[in-house]
């Protein structure tokens, strides 16, 4: 009576050829990754040394360090994240404890839609209309970093409105029932729930501005400086644009440097995630309720 | 704030005493939706008022409607009057110091996500108390009031939000009297907790009669029988009778449904 049939055996088969497919599709995935970091390690590792994180390229870029872009890579960020964070965790909070559900939200919301699906290379176009010339700030690291800004500001804004929304709302009922206005709520329930995840997403920005080139090449990023950014008017040098120009627009670069330089802006990105992969570990063991 | 009368002890009839809320033709409407339907009634001070009836009948909505949570829902809309302390909730100065004066406790218990202390704090704190000693007295009358201070008392830091369920349903008591309010309204409170915390609940309502009004919405009916001094019936938005709750259950109605309900007919 319990016996297989003919029909079970089949789609047991068939049902675990399937599974064979998909797993090793998913086991696809880790091959691009595994590949790159190896390349990179393999060809890169070598040529990092104290020196080459701390000292400027001489030679015409094709020797020396990388000093001036690692730093400038940190300061395009840090400008970048001054602007984007307050703007974008304040229109997250209006858009998730506020905002009524009307045309004006809803055009708010494609806005957001939008400016997550605009190229990067068009954000850079806009970088310099609206930064470079129309504000006049130059070519500089202001320019670059509200560019890198705005274009970085769905992130933010989803990753907060997400954290925001994971806070039950039975507590939000509870506090106003309690008196407290919609603010008080926010301040004392909401955010401090919602902060680890808040900060997951600012590092998440972080890994992704620290990587951008295109934004970053017409409105503040240099080819070559020979020293080092004074403020945020003067031009600087980044990781990922240095990159870019030594493995394409610079003779004679012995052939390693590149890998390298793309090793430190890896590893950059890399810790960045790690840092947020850990954040969301301790979100998780605190969790509240 | 009504006068209390200085002489009212705590079996003092209800009828004596001054009204805490009047309502008057109260209708409420979701949308299209009907959920309450001209309903009016007074309820006194220092009286335990229960509301029985099935599942959408319209006691959560009514309840809402007291302290004007209607304000945070976009498609609900407050027909009618409701007088609280003898003025309109709509012409209350701000909706913010007439939800202190009411205190609510949900269905299902709410530990904020604080430490124990801060949540029977927290009421307090919004009102402006900052003072150490001023608010550890008020913490530990609340918890006491709401029979939970032996049990929380060497552990006032931990998360309120880990509390059992029944621990965590009297430290929403907890937290609502610290609102000192004068109308405590409670919805359903013994959904979720177990029939030994029910009883001590119920006695921590007896002893509350005392002091502040009580409306009281339950889906057991022995639970009006046990506490409420009368008890109204909604039936599907309809507010079908209000009556001394003795006079329901020893079958002096005016509707038959409330009979059959209370007998366990229907419902």
């Amino acid at each position: 009576m319990f016996q297989a049939t003919e029909l079970n055996l089949r789609n047991e088969k068939i049902q675990k050829r399937w599974r064979l497919l998909f797993l090793l599709m998913a086991l696809l995935l880790i091959l691009p990754v595994l590949i790159i970091l190896i390349l990179l390690v393999y060809r890169g590792g070598p040529v990092i040394s104290w020196s080459f994180l701390f000292e400027f390229p001489t030679n015409g870029m094709t020797e020396g360090g990388i000093f001036p872009a690692l730093l400038g890579t940190i300061f395009l960020v840090v400008v970048a994240l001054i602007f984007s964070v307050p703007l974008g965790v304040a229109a997250a909070v209006y858009l998730s404890e506020y905002a009524p559900d009307n045309w004006l939200t809803r055009s708010i919301n494609l806005a957001i839609i939008n400016l997550a699906g605009v190229p990067s290379i068009v954000h850079a176009l806009f970088g310099v209309g609206a930064f470079v010339l129309f504000f006049k700030f130059g070519t500089s690291i202001l320019a670059a970093s509200l560019t890198l800004g705005i274009m970085t500001l769905p992130v933010v804004i989803v990753a907060t409105r997400e954290s925001l929304q994971a806070v039950p709302h039975a507590f939000r009922e509870a506090c106003w029932a309690l008196g407290a206005t919609r603010w008080q709520t926010i301040r004392r329930i909401v955010l401090p729930n919602a902060v680890s995840g808040i900060l997951t997403g600012i590092i998440l920005e972080v890994s992704r501005t620290a990587g951008e080139t295109a934004p970053i090449m017409f409105t503040g990023a240099a080819f070559f400086l020979p020293f080092l950014p004074e403020s945020v008017y003067d031009q600087t040098m980044a990781l990922s644009l240095h990159l870019f120009v030594i493995s394409t627009q610079v003779p004679g670069v012995p052939e390693d440097l590149p890998f390298g330089v793309a090793l430190v802006l890896i590893g950059i990105v890399l810790s960045m995630n790690a840092l947020s992969i850990a954040f969301r570990v301790y979100l998780r063991n605190k969790k509240k309720w | 704030m009504p006068q209390a009368p200085s002489d009212a002890g705590p079996e003092a009839a209800p009828p004596q005493t001054p009204p805490v809320l009047e309502v008057e033709n109260l209708s409420i409407r979701y949308g299209d939706v009907s959920a309450l339907r001209d309903v009016s009634l007074t309820v006194r001070e220092h009286e335990i008022f229960g509301i029985i009836g099935p599942a959408n009948s319209g006691k959560t909505s009514f309840l809402k409607a007291l302290n004007r949570m209607d304000l945070f829902e976009a498609n609900m809309r407050v027909d009618g009057t409701i007088r609280f302390l003898g003025r309109d909730v709509r012409a209350w100065r701000n909706v913010y110091a007439l939800r202190q004066h009411i205190g609510v406790v949900f269905p299902l218990p709410v530990g904020l996500p604080l430490s124990i202390y801060d949540n029977v704090a927290l009421s307090p704190r919004l009102r402006g108390v900052k003072e150490k000693r001023e608010l550890d007295v008020i913490v530990e009358r609340c918890l006491t009031r709401a029979a939970l201070w032996d049990e929380v008392k060497d552990r006032l830091d931990s998360l309120g939000s880990l509390l059992s369920g029944g621990q965590q349903q009297r430290l929403t008591i907890a937290r609502a009297l610290s609102q000192d309010p004068v109308l405590l309204v409670l919805d359903e409170f013994s959904i979720a907790v177990d029939p030994v915390t029910t009883m001590r609940i119920e006695d921590v309502l007896k002893e509350l009669r005392k002091e502040i009004t009580v409306i009281m919405v339950t889906n057991l009916v022995q639970q009006a029988h046990r506490l409420a001094d009368r008890t109204a019936f909604f039936l599907s938005g309809d507010c079908v009778e209000i009556g001394e709750t003795d006079d329901l259950f020893e079958g002096k109605v005016k509707d038959p449904r409330t009979h059959d309900y209370i007998l366990g007919r229907f419902g």
